[in-house]
C-alpha cells in the first residue's frame, strides 16, 4: 500500500515519517517514532492510557489518525522531564505513590497536565472530572488525585 | 489494518467519495476508528472534510446552528449554548469531548448518542448538501444515509424549559443506563402547554416518548398530575441490553428517572 507523509512536532522536535494511510497516531508514535510513553490499552477510547495533548487539547492517540496531525504540536509524557529533572506532575506521582503497575500513568499525567495548563489551581472536583476518562485498576484513584493536587500546589508556590 | 483516509476540502467531493462501498465519514474518530480498531472489516476507507464552515457555531436570536464538526467540548464551553452544556458534558471524558462531534453523535448507537437525545427533544433539523430534514426522520433513516451531515439547527430553549438527565453507574463519567431530554412549555400557573420528551437507550437510537408527551399536556409538574405520564412513558420502548444494564432494568427505572427529572 502506498505510504503517506506525516510531519508534526513531537515534544518540540520536528518529526517526519512515511506511514501507511489509516495508521493511528498511537501506532505511529510507538512503532515508527519510538515514543512508547502513550500506552495502547483498550484501543476503544475507554481507558485513556494513550492520552496525548494535540495543539493544547487532550486527545486519545488510539482514535486519532496520524495523517490528521500534519502540522500539529503533539505532546507526550516522554517530553515532560527537563533533562534529568522530572516535571512537577511526575515528581508528585512518584512521591504520592500514585503509580502501581504504571500502565495508566502516562495517560493520567497528560490528562492532569491538560487540566493544570488550563486551570493551575483546580479543586478536587476539577481533578476528578479531568481524570474521568482515564481508568486505573491498581490505585483506587485517591493517590492520583492527591498527586495532581500536590503538583498544582507546587506549581503555584513556584509561581508566587 | 488496511484503512485508507481520503481528505477533501469540500463536502461535495466527499459526498461523491462516500458512495463507494466500505467508505465511512471520519468526524472525531470516536466511532469509526474505534470500529476499525475493533476489527470491523466493513470499514476500508474513510473520508473527511477540512472545510472550516463545518466547525462553526452560529447563534442568532434564538436560533442556533452547529456545524457537524463542532465538538462536545466546544459546545460545553460556549457561553450562548449553556442550555445544552449538560448534554454535551454527558458525552465521554474530557479527551473524548475534545474529539466527538455533533455530526458523529447523530450516528452513535445506544448506549451512546446522549447529545442526539437532547437534539431530538429540541426538534432540531439536520442539514446535508441536499437540504434539511427533521431529526426524527434523519434518525429513522440514518443507517442508509450516504451524505455528509453538515450542520444541525434548532431554536435555543429557555433554560427553565429544557431539562436533561443522564443516568450512569460510574460518576462522573460512565456509559448511559438511560438519558432523557425534556422540552416543556408552560403557562404562568405552571400548566404544561407543550411537551417534547426524548429518550436514550430505550431503542437502538434516540426515540420520543409520544404517549407521555400527550399525557403531560394540561398538567402541572406535581407528583399526582404527572403520574399518568410516568405510567405511559414505557409505551413503545425496546431498551437495549448491554453490560451496563438489561432491557428489563432500563424499562423499570425509566419512569422513576423521568419523575425525578420532571419534579426537580
Amino acid at each position: 500500500m502506498a505510504k503517506v507523509p506525516v510531519q508534526f512536532t513531537l515534544n518540540g522536535s520536528e518529526k517526519a515519517e512515511f506511514i501507511e494511510s489509516g495508521t493511528t497516531l498511537l501506532h505511529a508514535l510507538r512503532d515508527k517514532i519510538g515514543d512508547t510513553s502513550p500506552k495502547g490499552g483498550c484501543h476503544q477510547g475507554t481507558c485513556g492510557a494513550c492520552s496525548v495533548i494535540i495543539d493544547g487539547e487532550l486527545r486519545l492517540s488510539c482514535l486519532t489518525l496520524a495523517e490528521t496531525c500534519n502540522g500539529a504540536d503533539v505532546r507526550t509524557t516522554a517530553g515532560l522531564a527537563d533533562g534529568g529533572v522530572l516535571h512537577p506532575l511526575q515528581r508528585a506521582f512518584l512521591d504520592a505513590f500514585a503509580t502501581q503497575c504504571g500502565f495508566c500513568t502516562p495517560g493520567m499525567i497528560m490528562a492532569a497536565k491538560a487540566l493544570l495548563d488550563r486551570k493551575p489551581n483546580p479543586s478536587r472536583e476539577d481533578v476528578v472530572e479531568a481524570l474521568s476518562g482515564n481508568i486505573c485498576r491498581c490505585t483506587g484513584y485517591e493517590p492520583i488525585i492527591q498527586a495532581v493536587l500536590t503538583a498544582a500546589r507546587a506549581n503555584s508556590q513556584n509561581a508566587a | 489494518m488496511s484503512l485508507v483516509l481520503q481528505t477533501f476540502s469540500s463536502v461535495k467531493d466527499a459526498n461523491a467519495a462516500l458512495q463507494a462501498s466500505g467508505t465511512r465519514y471520519l468526524g472525531g474518530g470516536t466511532l469509526v476508528v474505534r470500529a476499525a480498531n475493533e476489527g470491523d472489516v466493513s470499514v476500508s476507507s474513510l473520508v473527511r472534510v477540512t472545510d472550516p464552515d463545518l466547525s462553526q457555531v452560529a447563534v442568532s436570536g434564538d436560533r442556533a446552528q452547529l456545524g457537524a464538526s463542532v465538538t462536545m467540548a466546544a459546545i460545553a464551553r460556549h457561553p450562548e449554548l449553556a442550555a445544552l452544556a449538560p448534554a454535551a458534558r454527558a458525552v465521554g471524558g474530557p479527551a473524548i469531548r475534545n474529539m466527538a462531534t455533533v455530526g458523529g453523535n447523530l450516528f452513535a448507537p445506544a448506549p451512546y448518542g446522549d447529545f442526539a437525545v437532547a437534539l431530538l427533544a429540541l426538534d432540531a433539523t439536520v442539514a446535508a448538501e441536499a437540504g434539511e430534514m427533521p431529526i426524527e426522520a434523519f434518525l429513522a433513516g440514518r443507517d442508509t444515509s450516504r451524505a455528509v451531515v453538515t450542520a444541525v439547527g434548532f431554536s435555543l430553549p429557555k433554560p427553565e424549559s429544557f431539562r436533561f438527565l443522564k443516568v450512569s453507574r460510574i460518576k462522573p463519567k460512565g456509559v448511559s443506563v438511560l438519558s432523557i431530554a425534556a422540552h416543556l412549555q408552560h403557562t404562568a400557573d405552571g400548566t404544561i402547554t407543550s411537551a417534547r420528551i426524548a429518550l436514550g437507550c430505550m431503542a437502538d437510537r434516540p426515540m420520543r416518548a409520544k404517549t407521555a408527551e400527550k399525557a403531560l399536556l394540561g398538567c402541572r409538574l406535581t407528583a399526582e398530575e404527572i403520574a399518568p405520564a410516568l405510567s405511559a412513558v414505557g409505551e413503545g420502548i425496546s431498551p437495549i441490553t448491554d453490560p451496563i444494564a438489561s432491557a428489563w432494568y432500563r424499562a423499570e427505572v425509566l419512569p422513576v428517572h423521568l419523575g425525578r427529572l420532571l419534579l426537580a
